[in-house]
């Protein structure tokens, strides 16, 4: 089974309009961008992206964004400001949630838990159903709904539910043909997560290794939950196919 | 902005803020540092305490700004900023981070606020009518068992920034234990806001005239 594939464009026009998308990245840090750019380059819309900023810039999330392809962002800190414009114009819905409660979300989603109990954002405007998730005409149009909440040992917790997305699209260092993944320092992030929950999962890379040269104990993710490697910019290993090397000018 | 009914009262500026407030770092420590002030206390760690700092983008062992030329674009602070690692430092993925956050595995968080209320209710995320961003501050102030605000003690319209109830949006109901300002200390005791310490040259009374919150005065006389 090898997962590397030659032809980004032929496998990601699998991800359909509308459809829900993970993705990696804390702000540009390990943001997948050639495969965001790619969903713009192939004309998806009405996506709904889990993703924990909109970076200060026009490309992969913010590129997206500007040209009208985002029908709901659910994330902690969107920054970009064009991106409120959006947001109060009414053009996409924001779904603001606590950083960890994303990354846990991400992980639950993917790991089976369909949902879970948090006391991050109980008691405030994130849970009690008066935070506006779209804008309609200047005004709140729709609230995000109030969360259902639950005391332990005498705190209150929220219940958040799981994040299992269409599509997976992550940023990794290194993979082999099997999807296994290295990543680099604070690139990580939300990266493995991204991957777990996404139903398909699409993985960019800047190097790919042969089969057996990553020690199995230090795989940051193993390839059982990614379908897809594509390369960015990186040299390429000797055995790979020549088309390979070709798409890379390109 | 200067108020004509209320004369500036001299107390610490924004950096001995933040030189007061790590002078009660406890060796060991694991801390995670908002922006804005508390970006300014790890140069004021006194040399005999190790203290390990985390950032909520996968980080323990945070180091200093790195020198130009020297960035990794794949290392950079929660401010998206390149940053360095000391050595014993380790990476994780955001799930771990928030485990460590939510977990109440940090000793201490320390944060900038809108606001405090006397019952320690912290107002630290979303001015109404700006744009609306949360990042990890609601996580942090959940799972922290230690919620250290250092702030202005007054707003730029010499409003106390101390007040009765919060009147921005709450990022946690009575998670703050400390706060420290330009013109005093105080502790949150059993829900119960408790100024700790004048900063020098400053009066109780000269706190109080400042001050909106009701609180119990344990000062040294």
């Amino acid at each position: 089974m090898n997962k590397y594939r030659t032809d980004l464009h032929e496998h990601l026009d699998a991800v359909w309009d509308g459809a829900s998308i993970a993705v990696g990245g804390f702000g540009s840090s390990g943001r997948p961008d050639a495969l965001l750019n790619a969903l713009s380059d192939l004309g998806k819309k009405e996506l709904h992206l889990y993703v924990n900023n909109v970076g200060d810039d026009f490309t992969g999330i913010g590129r997206l964004v500007m040209e009208g392809r985002v029908r709901r962002m659910t994330g902690s800190f969107p920054v970009l400001p064009e991106f409120y414009d959006e947001y109060f114009a009414g053009r996409v819905e924001l779904e603001l949630i606590p950083q960890g409660t994303l990354a846990e979300r991400m992980r639950a989603g993917g790991a089976g838990i369909a949902a879970f109990f948090t006391p991050s954002g109980a008691e405030t405007m994130l849970a009690d159903g008066t935070f506006p998730a779209s804008y309609s005409h200047g005004e709140p149009d729709l609230m995000l709904p109030a969360k259902e909440e639950r005391d332990f040992d005498g705190r209150a917790h929220v219940l958040e539910y799981g994040i299992r997305a269409d599509f997976g699209l992550v940023k990794a260092q290194q993979a082999d043909p099997k999807g296994n993944l290295r990543f680099h320092l604070s690139a990580r992030n939300f990266n493995p997560l991204a991957a777990m929950s996404g139903r398909t999962t699409f993985v960019e890379v800047e190097r790919l290794v042969d089969t057996g040269s990553l020690d199995p104990d230090d795989i940051h993710l193993p390839g059982v939950f990614v379908d897809h490697v594509v390369m960015t910019a990186a040299p390429i290993p000797a055995d790979l196919p020549r088309r390979a090397a070709s798409l890379q000018k390109g | 902005m200067t108020n004509t009914e209320s004369p500036r009262i001299t107390g610490r500026t924004r950096d001995e803020i933040a030189q007061r407030l790590a002078a009660d770092l406890v060796d060991g420590y694991t801390v995670n540092l908002g922006v804005g002030i508390p970006l300014a206390v790890p140069q004021h760690i006194p040399a005999d305490r190790e203290v390990f700092l985390q950032s909520e983008n996968g980080i323990l062992g945070l180091g200093p700004a790195p020198e130009p030329g020297a960035e990794d674009p794949d290392l950079t602070n929660a401010g998206k900023q390149p940053t360095s690692m000391i050595p014993g430092g380790a990476i994780v993925d955001s799930a771990t981070s928030f485990a460590i956050i939510r977990g109440g595995h940090l000793d201490v968080t320390i944060l900038g606020a809108l606001q405090v209320s006397e019952t320690g209710d912290l107002a630290n995320w979303y001015v109404p009518g700006r744009n609306p961003a949360v990042g990890g501050a609601m996580d942090l102030v959940a799972g922290t068992p230690q919620v250290w605000v250092c702030m202005e003690h007054v707003d730029r319209q010499g409003q106390s920034k101390l007040v009765h109830e919060c009147a921005f949006p709450l990022t946690g109901r009575g998670v703050v234990t400390r706060v420290y300002t330009d013109l005093a200390v105080f502790h949150v005791i059993d829900g119960v806001l408790t100024l700790v310490e004048c900063a020098p040259g400053v009066t109780p009374e000269e706190v109080r005239s400042r001050t909106e919150a009701d609180y119990v005065e344990a000062v040294p006389a």
